[in-house]
């Protein structure tokens, strides 16, 4: 990826509040980050780190109220999302922008059959008629390799099984030829062999048409075999952000560090005990004054506690929000087993 | 009854022939027009204090095998032997006594606690059940419980909603301990937890085993998580035992290609890793165990699959000592090899091994 390129989508300062009850949740708090073409950003994170929430409220997905976009910018090729009229805004959902969603027999409806869902964007987005769309929706079907295309056009969502399902997801997310997908957990409803043959389609896809790929997943494994860079979220906030190799190989961020030593490895020696990261997630409740880990981190000093860290640069792509200065070696496999 | 002179120690679990069909009824008369057969033929033992891990893919049967050990389904056709007796044979009120014995941990703890029960009532329920316990001491106990399990004596009177998923499946757990068990089953009870978390309520279950002496039954998609935790490995594919092997020699050198599939195809933490794999993708989807497909159950996908496999099923056969594998092309190789046995299946495996879709 050139530097200082146009990316494709550039977001800045985002910030996204849901009122509740009991108070305002502030689930994203200040989120910056770019895409460039081609790229394929893997977002991790638990739940409740507004991984999704953040990708839900460039589109403006989310129910509003309760929720509610406090601030910030998404710029799509130049042009702010978060400023778009209910026109422009339909046009990007389903066209410039694609979105699989994490359980694809939920997202699809039960009542139509996959070719009308796939045909929908490409009639109301590209004013295909009805044969033009059914030829391209069978070829997209081919596309994300599901045997036997024209006739599974008049089948309904349940006549499919999971991995099927979401290639159809994935079919109608391609549909107009988006410059981002945004991909939210595709693979996480799915058994592993099916979530590998996902992959592969991704991978495989991306090279083919070179768009954009946003991947949410809390899988770090999934990250590995697809990223090309990867940012880490908690408490709605970007704690760690770095090309995947640099990731993996020097983590700066406690709860990075923490996470990759959480996990058993399939393998290599195996752990004698799992590291375990103490406590719970945060609740949002008010904006952060401190950093949002300090609850749950060993390194924790006076300063986590009285300031939020920003984002600071470590390496090449690599940055990090973390008063605490990580040691230069890389995560030490000794740190593994005597935790 | 089994041979009491044998010098191995005796298995804390016995499943031998296990079936559970579940009956297909068509039509308006609701005529039993065939069977689904989530477990057909699933035979493994667990000798005390060891855990086996039983892991597959959504449908291959794994839950259902818990659940038919345990009796909360009657399986079709069997033998389940826990501290020798015959659960599948017991009446009624003899079974009801088997169940302290005998508990488990479910997968979704949201759905498993009743809403409107307090967690010093949830954790008690076993107690009031099979117990005629005098009040103070069963709080005393669901006190001890709690500590075991490592939540604050004061959330005992707390409902399930004020928890976290990982609080909430210790809740599951100390229930699961109230009648002091000696076997769990411990069905995915950690798939619906944060991967921060999950590492919490693994480490809990392997302190208690060692404190407790328990037995598991670990069934999971995890297969990492199974490596860390088993002992030994069991890998189900559609109702039947593709594979059981103790848990190094499994992972080290699979030997069923639905194994060697499944482990290529979990996603390694690791970015360099990655890139280098050479995975094999399977390609299709697991057929629908009302129909299974003839002769072997996996050559709809298998990529070493040959005439034979389409024809005759596979039983599953120990192929090197600790390792039963279900598959044609080590009995093959036994057969032609003579005493080179497990050796020459090895050397087949490595000729064989790119004909899968591999990249």
């Amino acid at each position: 990826m050139p530097d200082g390129a146009q990316p494709v989508l550039d977001v800045r300062g985002l910030k996204t509040v849901f009122r509740t009850r009991s108070g305002e949740v502030h689930a994203v708090n200040d989120v910056s980050f770019s895409l460039q073409r081609g790229e394929v950003l893997g977002v991790v994170g638990e739940s409740g780190s507004g991984k999704s929430v953040t990708m839900m409220s460039l589109l403006r997905l989310l129910p509003m109220p309760p929720a509610m976009i406090r601030g910030g910018e998404a710029l799509l090729n130049g042009r702010d999302m978060l400023k778009a009229g209910p026109k422009e805004l339909r046009a990007i959902r389903g066209g410039k922008v694609g979105f699989v969603f994490q359980d694809p027999m939920t997202s699809l409806n039960p009542v139509f059959t996959v070719g009308m869902q796939i045909m929908e964007p490409l009639r109301k987005h590209l004013g295909l008629s009805h044969d033009k769309a059914a030829a391209r929706a069978v070829e997209l079907l081919d596309l994300v390799g599901i045997p036997d295309a024209r006739r599974r056009l008049g089948d309904y969502p349940h006549q499919f099984s999971g991995g099927m399902r979401q290639r159809v997801m994935i079919a109608i997310a391609l549909a107009c030829d988006p410059d981002v997908l945004i991909a939210d957990e595709p693979t996480t409803a799915l058994d592993v062999t099916i979530q590998a043959q996902i992959l592969e389609l991704m991978k495989d896809l991306r090279q083919k048409l070179g768009m954009a790929i946003v991947w949410i997943t809390h899988d770090l494994g999934v990250i590995a075999g697809i990223a090309d860079r990867v940012m880490v979220m908690y408490g709605g906030q970007v704690v760690e952000e770095a090309p995947v190799r640099d990731l993996f190989a020097r983590p700066q961020h406690p709860y990075t560090r923490a996470l990759l030593q959480t996990i058993p490895k399939i393998s290599g020696p195996r752990e004698a005990r799992l590291k375990v990261i103490e406590g719970q997630p945060p609740i949002l409740n008010a904006p952060p004054s401190a950093c949002p880990f300090r609850a749950r981190c060993e390194y924790r000093f006076d300063r986590c506690d009285a300031e939020n860290p920003a984002l600071r640069p470590v390496g090449a792509g690599h940055a990090v929000a973390c008063h605490w200065q990580a040691p230069a070696a890389p995560l030490a496999a000794a740190e593994v087993s005597h935790a | 009854m089994r041979d009491l002179t044998a010098d191995a120690p005796q298995p804390l679990v016995r499943v031998e022939g296990l079936k559970m069909y579940f009956p297909i009824r068509t039509g308006l008369l609701r005529q039993h027009t065939g069977d689904v057969k989530a477990v057909d033929d699933v035979s493994f033992t667990i000798p005390a204090g060891e855990t086996l891990g039983l892991v597959g893919e959504s449908g291959c049967g794994k839950s259902t095998v818990g659940r038919a050990i345990l009796r909360l389904y009657e399986p079709t056709a069997g033998r389940v032997e826990i501290e020798g007796e015959d659960v599948l044979a017991l009446p009624p009120n003899r079974l009801r006594k088997k169940r302290p014995t005998m508990q488990m941990v479910f997968q979704d703890p949201q759905a498993s606690l009743n809403p409107r029960m307090t967690v010093a009532s949830i954790i008690a329920e076993p107690l009031e059940e099979h117990t005629d316990w005098p009040r103070a001491r069963k709080t005393e106990r669901v006190y001890e419980l709690l500590d075991a399990v490592g939540l604050n004596r004061r959330f005992a009177n707390r409902y399930p909603h004020e928890f976290s998923g990982g609080q909430r499946q210790r809740i599951g757990i100390a229930r699961a301990l109230a009648l002091n068990p000696k076997f769990i089953v411990c069905d995915e009870p950690i798939a619906a937890l944060d991967v921060s978390i999950q590492a919490q309520v693994v480490n809990l279950l392997e302190d208690l085993q060692e404190k407790l002496g328990l037995t598991y039954l670990f069934i999971s998609h995890d297969l990492s998580m199974v490596r860390h935790l088993a002992t030994r490995v069991a890998v189900m594919y559609l109702g039947r035992i593709a594979e059981l092997s103790n848990s190094a020699a499994l992972y080290a050198n699979p030997l069923h290609p639905y194994t060697q599939a499944l482990l290529s195809a979990v996603n390694e933490p690791d970015p360099e890793l990655a890139a280098r794999r050479n995975r094999i993708i399977l390609t299709g989807d697991v057929p629908s165990p009302a129909n299974p497909p003839a002769g072997c159950t996996f050559c709809t996908r298998c990529p070493k699959v040959f005439d034979r496999c389409r024809i005759e099923r596979p039983d599953l056969v120990e192929v090197e000592p600790g390792r039963q594998v279900a598959c044609h092309l080590y009995t093959e190789k036994t057969n032609q090899a003579g005493s080179t046995g497990g050796f020459g299946a090895l050397s087949h495996r490595q000729q064989t091994n790119q004909q899968g879709v591999s990249r």
